[in-house]
């Protein structure tokens, strides 16, 4: 295309304007080495995220037996053998950091493979234009018809593209609400319409959102919305591999005419293929863009026409800024190897195992029992007619096991300590019930006499009697006034 | 307008043709899209008009005046409709309440939660005041939360209390007053009963004997039928030095709670009853 790199022309006769349109871009197939990644990229990923949520995991009785699920109703997430409570949210953060710190080791190694294989706005972008492909034909035939007046046959080829692409929506916006609730029950519901409405919400916003985003915004969205886009350069350095375009053996372009000897010339022989298949709609050859999500089409788009002029790859490859800097012959393979082993590298691993080891060791070491105790604070304290002192705790046990349990709980640090549970029946502090996977609360008086610290530091001991666990609190008992 | 469109030289947009001190307007109108969200905004306030409450007036249809819109709807049924649907929630464990008895609550986890529950939020409401938002009271504001009690701190006494209040203008109000004794006693009486009171000084426990011991018991101990405040406890209702006693013993100051029997429902007084025997104190 031409017009793909008309200068803006500042005219007195045009009025300013102050947003460029979105060009549509009609990107053009093309099969290689990458394109065959990048859709495997997509078989994964994608199965990933639409199946998952079908896995089972046995968890015992009163668990749900869901591999993967978000119970917001309850307030527990499940993961395989991990399930976390809101107090535990923390792990969460441990996986975002180690989400981070992976995307930004993986940018250090092969540079932006995450936008260019694994993102999904890359992912569903590619899953529509494949459609718009299947169902309007390749660029050329997309250009015509994009052009074309409206007739039946371009109505119909586009509603046909629009109701595949609604239905991937659909079924995208769809697979997102089973992460939050038994999938093969709510995939029943859903069969028969009888849903909630903050269910129905989210798969319509999904569905509409993926619509918007992988029909229309696209391209658009890597280049002015993503935030990661723009700091990406903060990782790369001369070591990084980008996509690029070798102009030293490109240069001079030109088209081929008959007979000419290409080994005289410059390799680029302008037949613009690496344009027409950028999805991004750039051009490569005009060094390293950040509108550049390194997918490596173009590399398939030209080895191909390489490979139909007997010539070797590589004018558009993969490559360090080291590498395509390097003085060789022209044609001759690039001798410069990437260095993955980098200071830089080095210490993202470093990061992301000590984060690993840090959630790995929050995990295996995780209590299945939690005692939270509360000190009352009006009244602080109260004397009771013989002098003795009582003090109030709200105290609140979690139990994160699947079985209902016997606590003992145990007040120390003050002397001559007595203890009372408030509430119903005749609760003992030797054995307070708290039901499987659930929070039970309590309200315990501890008496003492008058003690020589007005704030004497006591000690909240809750032991499980079969496992022998125990979980401390430290807390206050009050006596007097600081003015007495 | 002028006769001729004109451009800005620098921006290419047309000018209005207004010129003031050689500075030109330029015509850029908001865009259409944003006028044609103005219009339909416009249109839906006016259908607003007619659905909801709209336009104030001094005396009207409304509740509070003010136009009614054909919905019906209002703020002041919107929350009575809120209150209704509170109260249905409530009619189910209220109904179970007020069948059951103090004994059955205490077994009854739902209902016992419900108790203290609406007991706690009635506390703050009626009996803060008084007695502190914890219940900690004050000289002369009975502590709620210690196990002193003068009138007795059984649910069924605290009710009774609660209901009829202490020296109120009820029928059945727990009523006793302590006779002022600086008439009727000599200082140095009254300071050989303060001395027994306080640490058993037998001096003074014949007058003790004759004056006292009738509301407060033969050994100060204090008798809940009467009403009279346990002696050789720490816990004194207005304070406890010696010159406090001396005082009290000359000029009893007497607290006066009211009967909250017209003033709240049954089950309220028992809901209340229930949270107060519950902060640490309740006999059983």
């Amino acid at each position: 295309m031409s017009d793909q790199h008309e200068k803006p022309v500042l005219s007195t006769d045009q009025p300013l304007q102050l947003f460029e349109k979105q060009k549509r871009i009609f990107p053009k197939r093309v099969w290689g080495k990458f394109r065959k990644l990048k859709w495997l990229a997509m078989l994964i990923t994608l199965s990933i995220y639409y199946l998952a949520p079908f896995l089972r995991y046995n968890r015992g009785p009163n668990a749900p037996d869901q591999a993967i699920l978000i119970d917001l109703a309850d307030s527990r997430a499940y993961f395989f053998f991990i399930e976390i409570w809101p107090q535990e949210v923390y792990f969460l953060t441990g996986i975002l950091i180690v989400a981070a710190i992976g995307l930004f080791f993986l940018t250090s190694l092969f540079g932006r493979v995450w936008c260019g294989y694994l993102c999904f706005q890359t992912v569903w972008t590619d899953l529509f234009v494949w459609v718009e492909r299947f169902v309007q034909g390749d660029r050329n035939a997309r250009l015509k018809l994009a052009k074309s007046k409206w007739s039946l046959e371009k109505a119909r080829k586009y509603l046909t593209t629009h109701a595949l692409w609604l239905l991937i929506s659909l079924g995208t916006g769809g697979a997102w609400v089973f992460y939050f609730n038994d999938a093969y029950v709510l995939l029943d519901q859903i069969f028969h319409l009888d849903v909630e409405p903050s269910v129905m919400g989210w798969i319509i916003a999904l569905t509409l959102s993926t619509y918007l985003m992988a029909g229309f915004a696209r391209e658009q969205v890597c280049t002015y919305m993503c935030p990661y886009a723009r700091f990406q350069s903060a990782m790369f350095d001369q070591d990084s591999l980008v996509i690029g375009y070798d102009d030293r053996r490109g240069e001079t372009r030109g088209k081929l005419k008959k007979g000419q000897d290409l080994t005289k010339r410059g390799h680029c022989v302008d037949c613009t293929a690496c344009v027409q298949v950028c999805p991004m709609g750039i051009d490569i050859r005009d060094g390293l863009q950040m509108e550049c999500i390194a997918c490596g089409l173009c590399v398939d788009a030209c080895n191909s026409v390489m490979d139909k002029l007997s010539l070797p790859h590589g004018l558009i490859r993969y490559d360090t800024d080291r590498g395509f800097r390097e003085d060789r012959p022209n044609g001759s393979p690039p001798s410069v190897k990437p260095h993955y082993l980098r200071l830089r590298t080095l210490w993202y691993v470093g990061i992301l195992v000590s984060v690993s080891v840090g959630i790995l060791y929050g995990l295996l070491t995780r209590s299945p029992l939690d005692l939270h105790v509360i000190h009352d604070r009006n009244p602080l304290f109260v004397t009771l007619s013989d002098g003795t002192i009582r003090n109030g705790y709200d105290i609140k046990i979690l139990n994160k096991t699947h079985h209902d349990k016997m606590y003992k709980v145990t007040f120390e640090g003050a002397d001559g300590i007595t203890t009372k549970v408030q509430g119903v029946g005749n609760y003992s502090l030797i054995a307070l019930p708290v039901f499987a996977d659930s929070v039970a609360h309590f309200r315990v008086f501890v008496m003492a006499p008058a003690q020589q610290n007005p704030r004497t530091p006591i000690t909240v001991t809750l032991t499980d009697p079969f496992t022998g666990l125990t979980d401390h609190y430290e807390t206050i008992f009050v006596s007097k006034k600081y003015d007495d | 307008m002028a006769d001729k469109i004109e451009r800005d030289d620098h921006s290419g947009v047309e000018t209005t043709g207004h010129e003031w001190d050689g500075i030109k307007e330029l015509n850029n109108p908001a865009p259409r899209w944003w006028l044609m969200v103005w219009l339909v905004t416009t249109i839906w306030a006016i259908g607003y008009w007619v659905v909801y409450p709209a336009w104030p007036t001094l005396s009207g249809e409304g509740e509070r005046g003010g136009t009614v819109g054909n919905s019906g709807w209002t703020q002041y049924t919107q929350l009575e409709e809120s209150q209704a649907e509170i109260l249905q929630q409530r009619a189910k464990y209220l109904s179970d309440f007020e069948k059951a008895s103090y004994s059955e609550i205490t077994k009854n986890e739902a209902l016992y939660a419900f108790g203290l529950a609406g007991g706690a939020s009635a506390f703050k409401d009626n009996c803060a005041t008084c007695h502190g938002t914890g219940g900690a009271g004050a000289p002369g504001y009975p502590n709620l939360n210690d196990d002193d009690w003068i009138w007795g701190g059984s649910l069924d006494d605290i009710e009774m209390t609660i209901a009829y209040g202490i020296r109120a203008d009820h029928e059945e109000t727990r009523y006793n007053e302590m006779p002022p004794f600086d008439e009727m006693l000599d200082q140095n009486t009254i300071e050989m009963i303060t001395d027994f009171i306080l640490s058993d000084q037998p001096a003074g426990a014949p007058a003790y004997a004759d004056n006292c011991a009738s509301c407060h018991g033969d050994t100060g101990r204090g008798s809940q039928e009467m009403g009279g405040p346990n002696l050789k406890d720490v816990i004194w209702l207005y304070a406890g030095t010696r010159a406090d006693i001396i005082a009290q013993i000359k000029r009893p100051k007497h607290g006066m709670m009211p009967a909250w029997h017209s003033r709240l429902d049954k089950q309220t007084i028992r809901q209340l009853s229930l949270y107060v025997h519950s902060l640490g104190g309740g006999e059983m």
